[in-house]
């Protein structure tokens, strides 16, 4: 309904709260006021223009790691 | 690196593993009901996710798909609609608007139509960008029309406050964004609807938090707030199954990497300072309590309703239109007479087809191969279906 994408901060204008991103290649300016105090180098999702949020790595590890360690403890040992 | 991660959840190798391991459960929940779960998935992008990645026919043995109201321009009301269109003719009037609205058919025209006639409808891409088109244009006023959920409003709310600072007299909003948990709980509390559970948006939720759906925890719903990539989707799905067999459900967050949760509280603060929520119609649904946000007292000088009104014009109904049941769920487009002969993306007769996000133009991409089965219709002429000419006697 909302379709975000995430796109990566390549440069922070803190005073006009906009930044320069990368999405897919091509880059264009989002606004960030909704997202204080983000930082180059992280991802934030863009809706209309809007970074609505920063997207957080370490929970994106996270939640993969945590799905792999469920299946080699539930998976019987020797199958692919 | 964080590419890398973000495409993991693509991984097809994980994929296979994962599904391997949860059919069984689906399978179990299938024994006990007698019949497939029904699922929600609320949001359009969550539909397009199913059908385009090929989760939907995976999951098809188990799992009824049932695309709720996640498509904004579908769920506005067909009056809004209108008197959306109306600011079209209004003399000296610049109308802003997202991509899809421009073919959503009117009583009478679409803003497309109304753009070939001569009136100056503009597209943009964000609401500042509507701020700038009154910078420009100081002796016209510039309307932006305000669709959207709550992800879609804090753009609309910072655009309103930009206006506000930089004493920009000629922009106005028409608001008709649109509150999701207040729909989810009409649908729970409609007895002849028989949901198991609900995928909840992603994208919403960034912004409401987990916290924000409560409402359905006080319902004691299974619902599961899910991202859209093939893992989100059968994770979520398996969670959601899990939570079904709780006594007591708690709405759970899987997509921790995009959604916390208190959610983006600079969002909210933001969208209580320049909105208030009120009653608000939906297309299908009808009036909704508390559904709806309304400009506030403070911003009133930017809302177009109220600065710039013009005359409601007349709404009637599209003949044979499903698109009200659509929305709730309770139909799909396959069972709209109209669907893939009279009304197509090329020429859509409700905005159920016209939005990338509307559940019937997903259907006519991706999901009419499936149905090959379906009963060809004879061709309904288009004029006589929008009412705009009477069927012969
Ligand atoms: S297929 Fe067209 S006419 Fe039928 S419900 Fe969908 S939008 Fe309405």
């Amino acid at each position: 309904m909302c379709l975000a994408v995430p796109a990566k901060v390549l440069e922070v204008d803190p005073t006009r709260l906009r930044a320069r991103v990368d999405y897919l290649g091509s880059q264009t300016v989002v606004g960030i006021a909704l997202v204080g105090g983000v930082q180059t180098g992280q991802f934030v999702l863009v809706h209309v223009g809007e970074a609505v949020q920063v997207m957080d790595e370490e929970q994106a590890r996270d939640g993969l790691a945590l799905w792999r360690e469920w299946l080699d403890d539930s998976e019987p040992a020797g199958l692919p | 690196m964080t590419t890398v991660n973000l495409l993991a959840y693509r991984d097809p190798e994980l994929f296979a593993r994962l599904l391997r391991r949860i059919i069984p459960a689906l399978e179990e929940q299938v024994q006990k009901l007698g019949r497939r779960v029904r699922i929600m998935e609320v949001c359009g992008t969550h539909t397009v996710s199913f059908s385009r990645t090929g989760v939907r026919q995976v999951l098809a043995d188990f799992v009824e798909l049932i695309s709720g109201p996640g498509c904004p321009v579908c769920v506005t009301d067909q009056s809004d609609i209108d008197h959306m269109i109306a600011y079209a003719k209004r003399p000296g009037t610049v109308v802003a608007t997202f991509g899809d609205m421009m073919q959503v058919p009117g009583s009478a025209a679409s803003l497309r139509r109304q753009r070939a006639e001569g009136a100056d409808v503009r597209v943009v891409y964000s609401p500042s960008q509507a701020v700038d088109l009154a910078l420009e244009n100081p002796q016209k006023q510039v309307v932006l029309l305000g669709v959207g959920f709550e992800t879609t409003a804090p753009g609309v709310a910072l655009s309103l406050k930009r206006a506000a600072r930089d004493g920009v007299r000629n922009y106005f909003v028409y608001s008709v964004h649109k509150l999701t948990p207040p729909a989810l709980k009409a649908l729970v509390e409609d007895p002849d609807h028989r949901l198991d559970g609900f995928l909840l948006p992603g994208h919403v939720s960034a912004i409401i938090g987990r916290r924000g759906w409560t409402l359905l925890e006080l319902l004691n719903q299974p619902a599961v707030i899910g991202g859209f990539e093939p893992l989100d989707l059968v994770v979520s799905v398996y969670r959601l199954v899990q939570e079904m067999k709780r006594p007591v459900r708690l709405v759970v967050n899987n997509y921790g990497r995009v959604v916390r949760e208190d959610g983006n509280p600079a969002a909210q603060r933001l969208l209580e300072e320049t909105f208030e929520a009120a009653p608000a119609r939906w297309r299908g649904f009808g009036m909704l309590p508390q559904s709806g946000l309304e400009i506030s007292e403070t911003y009133r000088a930017f809302d177009a309703r109220v600065a710039l009104p013009v005359d409601r014009p007349v709404t009637k109904a599209v003949r044979g239109c499903r698109c009200g049941e659509v929305v709730k769920g309770k139909e799909t487009p396959l069972q709209c007479r109209l669907f893939g002969t009279a009304c197509t993306p090329e020429r859509p007769l409700g905005p159920c087809m016209v939005s990338d996000e509307g559940t019937c133009s997903i259907y006519y991409q991706y999901e009419r191969s499936h149905h090959r089965d379906r009963r060809e219709e004879p061709h309904e002429d288009y004029a006589l279906a929008r009412g705009w000419r009477q069927p012969d006697a």
